[in-house]
């Protein structure tokens, strides 16, 4: 019996308080097909929704996007869950945030802030997020979040533009202060799926990347906390996507919608459950999309009899359908899938091509604005 | 490099950003960090409960030998593992 223990809460919910961001980096993990701010919910509703996720047993709770300072009420709503005893994360691109802004919000209570970087380079940090002056930004938000006193998270995404200095990101990242970093190869979903041609290093770069930050995890120790999210595409095993899907957390859209991950709708055929029409907590046991890939009965071979189901779950189903054509099937990242050659064959393919130019992320209504 | 920090006369308290709570709903105590939880058990929450950024390293453990009534030493070698794990997630500062 494989789905005989009791569900476990939620720790963790990702708010997607806005897609709206002013930056338009080409592997940003948010749909293609994204709601502007007519179709927000109310700081109301959000409210609502942390006091809910609070009482189902939440602890953090990541504010995100988008850009999520592009929420005028973004101090109310920390202060609403500093409040419940939530634990608050502001994920931010640094840009649309102000000093007051910046002060308010550590007044408030907000525990922690994620700060992104596209590069270690201003004019290539600059060229990657599509916003001139990014770079700066970031840095002079980076000195506030030293002067509050908050602790600081760099994450940094790699990427063909960008792989080169890797290392180098970490080694910013110590001088800002940071007492972490997130160093993430890309993961082909959303944007990034799309301009994948664009962003895929070759092997050889991605290994000597993945060597560098380690070097550097070790050289930092105690210092910086260096938390690494492996190449996928150059992978021998999938990673436990979302550590399972509807295991601990949950994403919450700008519009409400409660899902297993940033990628669950690109699914066909899955129902997803609304906060504003239904209980957090009914959505968390029931949503037929929450339940759809739980536990281990819905899993084929050569998952289903393999060692490591628990360890990773099959890996990511939103990959399985990108590229096996089979939510349910073992992500063929793994190499024990019989597509896992396919990935081979992508990696070389797409690495092979030179950077033109990214399909920048946005909006619809303003990619209607601009295709005209 | 962190081991060797933690003297007796350290005075080691969790960092901003780093915090006990009581847990209703999963019943038990935890540490919240950023992007992580830890489950604790109970000597770890009492251990932590004593790291105020006041109270020396060294009465940390004179206090809970008492409380447990344990071989000072053996308390000692707990303390000083739990809270050097602590220092190299970047979780405690001294
Ligand atoms: S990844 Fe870039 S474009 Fe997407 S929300 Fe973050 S900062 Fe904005
Ligand atoms: S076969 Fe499935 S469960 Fe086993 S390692 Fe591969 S993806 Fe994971």
């Amino acid at each position: 019996m494989t789905n005989a223990s009791p569900l476990a809460p939620p720790s963790a919910l990702l708010a997607e308080l806005t897609y709206r961001c002013p930056l338009s980096c080409p592997y940003c993990s948010n749909p293609l097909s994204m709601g502007g701010r007519e179709t927000e919910m109310s700081t109301q509703s959000w409210q609502d929704i942390f006091t809910q996720a609070a009482e189902l047993g939440v602890l953090h709770v990541h504010f995100s996007g988008g850009e999520p300072a592009s929420r005028r009420d973004l101090r109310e709503l920390a202060a609403h869950c500093a409040g419940l005893g939530l634990y608050t994360n502001l994920i931010t691109s640094g840009v649309g945030l102000t000093r007051s802004s910046l002060g308010e919000l550590a007044a408030s209570g907000l525990d922690h802030v994620q700060l992104s970087i596209q590069d270690a380079e201003k004019a290539s940090a600059d060229w990657i997020g599509g916003y001139d002056g990014g770079f700066a930004k970031k840095m002079e938000v980076a000195g506030w979040i030293a002067e509050e006193g908050l602790p600081l998270t760099v994450n940094a995404v790699i990427h063909r533009a960008n792989v080169e200095r890797a290392a180098d990101m970490v080694d910013l990242a110590v001088r800002l202060g940071a007492r972490r970093i997130e160093i993430a190869h890309t993961q082909y979903y959303g944007w990034a799926l799309l301009n994948r041609a664009h962003l895929m290093p070759t092997r050889a770069q991605s290994e000597k990347a993945y060597a560098e930050v380690e070097e550097r995890r070790e050289r930092y120790k105690g210092q910086i906390v260096v938390d690494h999210v492996a190449p996928d595409y150059h992978a021998k095993y999938p990673k436990a996507c979302m550590s399972g899907w509807g295991r601990q957390s949950m994403n919450v859209t700008p519009q409400g919608k409660v899902l297993p991950c940033h990628a669950a709708e690109t699914i066909p055929g899955l129902e997803f459950w609304n906060a504003r029409e239904r209980r957090l907590a009914d959505i968390w046991a029931d949503s037929p999309g929450f339940n759809a890939f739980r536990g281990s009965e819905w899993m084929q071979e050569p998952c289903r009899s393999c060692e490591r189901r628990e360890i990773d779950f099959g890996g990511c189903r939103c990959q399985a359908l990108a590229l096996a054509g089979d939510a349910a099937a073992c992500d063929p990242v793994c190499v024990k899938s019989p597509r896992h050659g396919l990935i081979a064959e992508i990696a070389a393919r797409d690495s092979a091509e030179k950077i033109e130019g990214f399909i920048p992320r946005r909006i619809e209504r303003d990619r209607e604005k601009s295709s005209v | 490099m962190t081991t060797e920090q933690l003297t007796d006369a350290s005075r080691p308290h969790l960092l901003r950003g780093v915090k006990l709570k009581n847990d209703q709903v999963r019943k038990t105590w935890v540490l919240l960090a950023p992007e992580r939880y830890l489950r604790l058990n109970a000597i770890s929450v009492d251990i932590l409960q004593r790291c105020d950024g006041v109270a020396a390293f060294s009465s940390v453990v004179d206090d809970l030998t008492k409380k447990y009534g344990a071989d000072r030493a053996l308390i000692e070698r707990d303390v000083r593992g739990l809270l050097v794990t602590l220092l190299e997630k970047r979780m405690l500062g001294l």
